[in-house]
Order: C-alpha cells, then sequence, then structure tokens
C-alpha cells in the first residue's frame, strides 16, 4: 500500500527510477557475466542462446528494455530538471518518459516475436 | 450555521510525545466546516484537554498544519467535504518532527534548520547607507518573489522522504528560504548561504520527489528553489569557489 502522502505523479516516478535502477543494478553483472561466455565457453553461450529463444525470456527481455528505458529517460528528465532552465511540466515529462519507455520496450517485442 | 445533518466520526491521535493512539470522536457534520472546525468542536465542547496549535484561522500565520487522512494540510483552510472521501476523518500531528501532546509538535527542529541553511538575513548596509533598489522585474528579483510567500507551515517538511529518511536533511522550506535570499539584492550573504546548502544535509540530497511543491499550501514550489541551489552550488564549485 502506497502510504496516502506518497499518491502524487513524482512520486510515483520516483519509485519507478529507484525500482528500475536496483533491478538493473541486479541484472547487468549477469549480462555482462553471460556477454563474456561468448569468449570464455562458447558452447555454454550457445546454449544460453537458445534458451533466449523461449518465448517467456523473450517476455523478459522486453521487461528489462522496458526497464533501461525508462531509468534513462526518468533519468534525463531529473537531469534536465536540475541543470536546464526550470520546465513546469514535471508531470507530464514523467509521463512521456514512462509512455516513450512503452513505445521503446514493445517495439523490441514486435521485432524478437 | 446550516443545521447538523448528521454527525461524523473522526479518529483525533491523543498522547504525550512518541506514546499514543487514535480516539474517536463524534462531531456533528456541517456543509461547510474546516478541518479545524472540527478539531475546535472536540476541544470546545468534548474534552477541553486536547492540544492543538492555530492562530489566524485564514491561512497566514502557519500554525494549524496537522496529517488529515495521512496527507499533510493547513487545517484551517481544509474543508472537510473536500477530503472525506469515504466518511473517515483521521487527524494526526504533523509529520517529521517530534510530538509534544495530541496534535501539537515541536517546531524546533524545522526552525533550526532555517538557520543552519543560513536562510537568515545578512545585511549588505547600514542606516548611513542608501536603501538597495529593488527592481520588481529584474531577474534575480523574480527568483526571490517566487518563494516569498512562505508561511513556515511545515507541510512541506512533512511531506518529504528526504526529511523522513535523513535526519540532517534542511528540508524543502529551509532551502526554499536560502534560495530566496540567495536572490536578494539586500543580502550579502551569498557565499555563506552556497556553502551553508551545500554541506551533509544541503541540497544535494533532494530526489526531486516533489512532495513539498505537490503539499505547498501557498502554492510555492520549493522542488525548483532547490534545483536552482543545486546549480548555484555546482557552478560555484566549477569555478573553485566552494
Ligand atoms: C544512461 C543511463 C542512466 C541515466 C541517465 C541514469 C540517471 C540516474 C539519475 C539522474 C539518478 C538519480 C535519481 C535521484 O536523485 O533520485 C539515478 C539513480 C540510480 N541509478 Fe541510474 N542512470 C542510468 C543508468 C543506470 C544503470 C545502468 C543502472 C544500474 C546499474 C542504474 C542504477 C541506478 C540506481 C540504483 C539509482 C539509485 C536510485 C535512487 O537514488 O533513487 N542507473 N540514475
Ligand atoms: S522535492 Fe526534494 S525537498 Fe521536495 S519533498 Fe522531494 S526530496 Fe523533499
Ligand atoms: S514552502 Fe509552503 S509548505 Fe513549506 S513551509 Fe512554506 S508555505 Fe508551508
Ligand atoms: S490557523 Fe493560521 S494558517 Fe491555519
Amino acid at each position: 500500500m502506497i502510504r496516502p502522502h506518497r499518491r502524487h505523479p513524482l512520486f510515483l516516478a520516483f519509485l519507478l527510477h529507484r525500482t528500475s535502477g536496483i533491478l538493473l543494478a541486479l541484472f547487468l553483472p549477469v549480462h555482462f557475466w553471460v556477454l563474456s561466455l561468448a569468449l570464455t565457453d562458447a558452447a555454454a553461450f550457445d546454449e544460453f542462446i537458445r534458451f533466449t529463444d523461449l518465448a517467456v525470456v523473450k517476455l523478459a527481455e522486453g521487461m528489462l528494455v522496458f526497464l533501461l528505458a525508462v531509468h534513462i529517460f526518468g533519468g534525463l528528465r531529473l537531469m534536465a530538471l536540475e541543470w536546464l532552465p526550470w520546465t513546469a511540466m514535471q508531470k507530464q515529462l514523467a509521463a512521456g518518459a514512462i509512455a516513450l519507455s512503452c513505445f521503446v520496450s514493445i517495439t523490441f517485442l514486435l521485432q524478437v516475436i | 450555521m446550516n443545521s447538523p445533518i448528521k454527525t461524523r466520526h473522526v479518529a483525533v491521535w491523543r498522547g504525550e510525545g512518541e506514546i499514543g493512539h487514535f480516539e474517536t470522536y463524534d462531531v456533528p457534520a456541517y456543509d461547510n466546516q474546516t478541518v479545524l472546525d472540527v478539531v475546535s468542536h472536540i476541544q470546545h465542547y468534548i474534552d477541553p484537554s486536547l492540544s492543538y496549535r492555530f492562530a489566524c484561522r485564514v491561512g497566514m500565520c502557519g500554525s494549524c498544519a496537522m496529517m488529515v487522512n495521512g496527507e499533510p494540510r493547513w487545517t484551517c483552510r481544509t474543508h472537510v467535504n473536500k477530503v472525506v472521501g469515504q466518511d473517515v476523518l483521521e487527524i494526526a500531528p504533523l509529520r517529521n518532527l517530534p510530538v509534544i501532546k495530541d496534535l501539537a509538535t515541536n517546531m524546533d527542529p524545522f526552525f533550526e534548520k532555517w538557520v543552519k541553511a543560513e536562510a537568515v538575513h545578512h545585511s549588505s548596509s547600514s542606516r548611513d547607507d542608501d536603501m538597495t533598489a529593488v527592481l520588481p522585474n529584474d531577474a534575480e528579483r523574480k527568483k526571490a518573489d517566487a518563494g516569498i510567500e512562505c508561511i513556515n507551515c511545515a507541510v512541506c517538511y512533512a511531506a518529504c522522504d528526504t526529511v523522513a529518511g535523513n535526519a540532517d536533511y534542511l528540508g524543502p522550506a529551509a532551502l526554499q528560504r536560502a534560495w530566496t535570499l540567495y536572490n536578494d539584492a539586500r543580502d550579502a550573504g551569498k557565499q555563506t548561504i552556497l556553502e551553508a546548502v551545500s554541506g551533509v544535509g544541503g541540497c544535494h540530497n533532494c530526489h526531486a520527489q516533489g512532495g513539498c511543491s505537490h503539499y505547498c499550501p501557498s502554492e510555492l514550489n520549493p522542488m525548483q528553489a532547490i534545483a536552482g541551489l543545486k546549480q548555484a552550488a555546482t557552478r560555484a564549485l566549477l569555478k573553485g569557489k566552494l
């Protein structure tokens, strides 16, 4: 349950940013380890690539693309807020960052399925 | 006044210091009734020992802020009808401040942080000097004016989760006042202010969650003021002045 004083758009944007940041931090080491297999153990790497052909894995990849996109666009919004002349439309920009991330991740899914 | 239509159950925080509980009171419900009216009714007619704070009742003094159904609000200008969705009204002391008794908080930490943020006037002239010209259309002046109507109610301070998580964080109101003075032509303490707001607990702690700007009853934008401080502090750092 989100407590009442947190139920406003920019807090939700913050929550999404932190959650996506933490999930990315958990995912990226695994990602780099798998990539390293291409150099160290080609057979295991090929096997893993076959595993990623499963639809459910593709779906999970789509989620990761979403997390990355939403963290990047959301992060760019925060950096613009702090470094560029002030824009009042922060809620709209946050919503735009999410919309753009949905677009990117759904486009990705359509490409790979 | 309208005749009472029905009775409203109101849960009010009672207790001293950290220890307390919600107690329920039946208060007559009127069409036009503020949350402060409800609290006053309880104190006048049900339990005179209820402690709370108010003064102006018109949104000027900043003393009546409380948590209303979990959200920080000035109670004198909050209509009960506006906040009661499902007929529940829960009134608690302002968040992020130590409770003295019932609905009255100790606001010392809040005001001490204004001083820590150097959100105090640093005079640039004496009585023998001419008055500094304050030009209303000057870009700096507009930045100062944006936050000048703060009534020190601590609603933003109660809304801020960075304050909740970091006892040293100066908080939105103090930082906004520091930014106001930073842009005031009459203030001679720009460097002092920047040093005060860029240390531990300073402006760089803000995560731009915007609770402060969302809840400020005077519709000010402390989040914007803090972004201004971050820029000014970083510019000073790059110039080797911090
Ligand atoms: C180029 C892409 C990225 C941009 C523009 C970006 C931007 C940001 C910004 C501005 C913040 C501060 C948010 C705040 O003050 O609350 C932040 C926080 C964070 N980022 Fe990123 N980031 C990026 C990539 C990543 C990656 C790849 C990871 C994972 C390893 C990551 C993990 C985190 C975490 C864990 C936080 C802390 C969350 C918080 O304090 O709320 N970021 N990021
Ligand atoms: S924008 Fe900054 S100061 Fe305002 S509530 Fe959020 S963290 Fe606190
Ligand atoms: S900035 Fe707004 S919410 Fe914060 S103390 Fe001032 S008037 Fe109250
Ligand atoms: S009583 Fe003065 S602001 Fe509410």
